[in-house]
């Protein structure tokens, strides 16, 4: 079977709105990931991109629209879409066209421009309900996870501090970020439980910002690695991805039973039994400061209900025993959600070969997990890379 | 380990101009429930992914892939959404099943285009926001001017295009699940209203609904369940420049380069008298056309001509579009190029019923995006070894 990995990656910065057109975005993400893996377009055999609501860039087929910017110009060109799932889920896709032998060198883009939105991102996700259940109720987006959030208190008795310390923690983690929205190196606890209050327990600190970016990614063969003499590379050794059921009001919202199946999935195609102990960082989606702890819960590397312990004790902190979110995740980076592969896989890669910079963990690492959640709080995308 | 992988089940929704009593979720669940039935598997313990190919403004939803799961039998597992054509859905089971990560891959695609109050408007919020949406053009405008690119180039005669309506339309009626099969014969449509010039009102494919389903299997897959497959022997896909602008205007680069790829894996090396059947996209009468010279399968300007002549009819020399295509069977959009892929899998096991074409071992599905888009892809089917 052909062995697949990461070889470059590149991200835009992420910011509340920034001048260039999707295209342009795509074309400074896709040209920053192949100068960083030494390679020209002319390596690249096919493109993956991934890319959240059309309605975001305000474009039908935003896909067709954008691509000429991902490169894609007389090549085979696919592009997914799984709710903010495609932040990893860009990277599963770009990993079957290598590891299918269809082929040598891919190179996968996501972008999403959330600013062309007027007044504000969040009137897209006025139409992510079921028309008939859901939308007379005019639900949104915070006010969905503040429920979810508040079983997740409420369930295992978990105070809004110990949540507070995942946003603080991430932001913090951002500072060394060349890309980040909204980094601070003096937040505290107290800033975030005295931030407005959105819909309760949700608070404005709590929330990852609505971004503008894009983020590219190029993997390739171990024939091509070989072949091209390439020295910086991830190997992408386990993906898995999972769906739950459209209605949400059927779920048990306490735990992420989806991302826990997806992570399974890759963790038996990585080998991995005992991931707690197997990897050696993790970055899960954290677009609000819960979801990183429910998350690292589906991902197994904390029992149900144990996320903020370990949080509280410093073990996901950048120099802890499992350095959670090194990148400074969404809260610290920012959100456009598709892209955010560049703090998820993008991540991974740069930890994996020595080049985050000031965000390089300061143990050696092997293993990491990438993670990303999305639809309507019902998909779970995962990938394991080693180096 | 065998790289084989093959097609065993079909499932597929009539095509009607509107279904007010079903909704998306019920023509999907129909369309998945017949294929399962066909393969003879159960989806929640024989499917390892499910592939939908869907994009959002046609569903009128925000992220569509929310809705996907529950009706095809999905939830808590694998399951994604494509934005593409069918056949790109294919192609990504196909992958999937190639790279080792599923045995069985199940890929559905519908059009619920009777839901969709403004359709000209959704397919203009695909024109370039910048440069061409402000010339107010109506969309299929670019199709006439592709379309009128086409047949200057090639010489191809405005009559060749009545040929491929009359054709479709007619072959249409003898498909029991075709929505739009009529008596039209080349006079009819080529005194049709002049819309797009050179296109006319019946030179365009009319909106439908329907679900189409396929259950995709690797070869040890296919063993276990005792299937009959038909081989997908080579898949290609491919974009052209999504800028009017700078495409290559009335050529389908798109189709040329997909069906290369797809022809070299399927070891076809000279396709016009290796392939016994065509299932081609015709969501506008000149792309049939198009779409044959594109894949090698008619030299340039010599598609028309051999229309003219009855070359590409059910009894001709290579018949295309048996299933009556997009002009009969109504404009599926995403779901247009899987139900190309279905009807060549039906034609291929000899179940097409009465537009069955007599002894094809291999077929051709072929697909395009539709307006804007310069995105297609190709697919090489075939039964036997």
């Amino acid at each position: 079977m052909t062995r697949v990995a990461a070889v470059g990656a590149g991200m835009t910065l992420f910011r509340r709105r920034l001048q260039e057109t999707p295209k342009e975005l795509c074309w400074e993400a896709s040209r920053m990931a192949l100068d960083n893996a030494g390679l020209t377009l002319a390596d690249v055999d096919m493109v993956v991109s991934g890319s959240a609501p059309d309605a975001f860039d305000g474009v039908h087929m935003k896909g067709e629209y954008y691509s000429d910017g991902c490169g894609t110009y007389g090549r085979p060109y696919m592009r997914v879409f799984t709710g903010g799932g495609t932040g990893v889920f860009s990277t599963i896709a770009g990993y079957w066209h290598v590891a299918s032998g269809m082929a040598d060198c891919v190179l996968v883009v996501n972008e999403e421009k959330m600013s062309p939105c007027q007044p504000h991102a969040q009137s897209v996700f006025g139409h992510i309900w079921d028309p008939i259940l859901d939308r007379p109720l005019k639900p949104n987006l915070v006010w969905i996870f503040a429920m979810e959030m508040n079983r997740y208190m409420t369930t295992y008795g978990i105070k809004k501090e110990d949540i507070a310390r995942v946003a603080v923690k991430n932001k913090r983690n951002a500072v060394g970020h060349p890309c980040a929205q909204l980094p601070d190196p003096n937040i505290t606890v107290e800033d975030v439980l005295n931030s407005e209050v959105m819909a309760w327990p949700v608070q404005r600190l709590d929330i990852s910002p609505p971004s503008d970016g894009a983020a590219a990614v190029v993997f390739a063969s171990d024939d091509f690695i070989r072949k091209h003499k390439i020295r910086d590379k991830a190997w992408v050794s386990g993906v898995g991805w999972c769906i739950d059921s459209t209605m949400w009001t059927d779920r048990d919202l306490v735990f992420p039973e989806y991302v826990a199946r997806a992570s399974k999935m890759a963790y038996k195609q990585a080998k991995i039994d005992n991931p707690p102990k197997q990897i050696d960082f993790a970055e899960p989606y954290d677009p609000f400061d819960y979801k990183e702890l429910h998350h690292m819960e589906g991902l197994l590397l904390a029992k149900k209900g144990q996320a903020p312990t370990l949080t509280r004790e410093g073990v996901t902190q950048r120099d802890g025993d499992l350095p959670t979110c090194p990148s400074g995740g969404l809260l610290g980076v920012g959100n456009p959600i598709a892209a955010t592969m560049g703090i998820k896989i993008g991540e991974l890669f740069w930890q994996l070969t020595g080049q985050a910079g000031k965000r390089q963990i300061p143990n050696e690492v092997h293993t990491g997990v990438a993670q990303a959640w999305g639809d309507l709080m019902q998909y779970g995308s995962v990938v394991v890379m080693k180096a | 380990m065998s790289l084989r992988v093959g097609i065993i089940g079909v499932g597929m929704t009539a095509f009607r101009p509107s279904t007010p009593e079903y909704s998306w979720k019920e023509l999907m669940y129909e369309g998945a429930t017949r294929a399962y039935a066909d393969a003879g598997i159960d989806p929640r313990v024989d499917v390892g992914s499910f592939i939908t190919c869907a994009e959002d403004y046609y569903e009128g939803f925000g992220i569509f892939d929310e809705f996907v799961p529950d009706q095809i039998g999905a939830a808590l597992r694998p399951t994604c959404t494509v934005c593409g054509d069918g056949l790109h859905g294919l192609a990504t089971a196909y992958m999937q099943i190639r790279a080792g990560l599923v045995d069985v891959a199940v890929v559905e695609a519908h059009s619920k285009a009777s839901d969709i109050e403004n359709l000209t408007g959704i397919v203009e919020h695909g024109i370039d926001p910048i440069w061409n949406r402000p010339l107010g053009a109506h969309p299929y405008m670019f199709a006439g001017l592709e379309a009128q690119a086409y047949l200057r180039a090639t010489h191809t005669p405005a009559t060749a295009l009545a040929a491929v309506v009359a054709k479709n339309r007619r072959n249409g009626l003898l498909n029991p699940l075709a929505a739009y099969g009529a008596q039209v014969d080349e006079a009819q449509a080529a005194a049709a209203a002049e819309c797009f010039t050179p296109l006319r009102a019946l030179d365009l494919s009319e909106p439908a609904d329907v679900c189409v389903a396929l259950v995709v299997a690797s070869e040890r897959a296919t063993k276990k369940h005792h299937a009959n497959p038909v081989w997908i022997r080579g898949v290609g896909w491919a974009n052209d420049s999504p800028t009017l602008e700078s495409r290559r205007f009335g050529e389908a680069w798109y189709a040329e380069l997909a069906s290369r790829m797809a022809f070299r894996q399927a070891k076809v090396q000279r396709p016009a008298s290796q392939v016994d059947l065509v299932e081609a996209d015709d969501r506008f009468s000149f792309k049939e056309l198009q779409h044959l010279e594109a894949m090698g399968l008619a030299k340039p300007g010599e598609a028309g001509r051999r229309a003219l002549k009855g070359d590409y009819a059910m009894d001709g020399k290579l018949p295309v579009n048996a299933s009556g295509g997009s002009l009969g069977c109504g404009n599926a959009f995403e779901a247009t190029g899987l139900h190309r892929a279905a009807e060549v899998v039906l034609q291929l096991r000899g179940e097409a019923g009465r537009h069955q074409v007599d002894g094809a071992a291999t077929g051709i599905a072929q697909s395009w995006r539709f307006v804007p888009s310069t995105s297609g892809a190709v697919a090489v089917l075939g039964v036997g070894r």
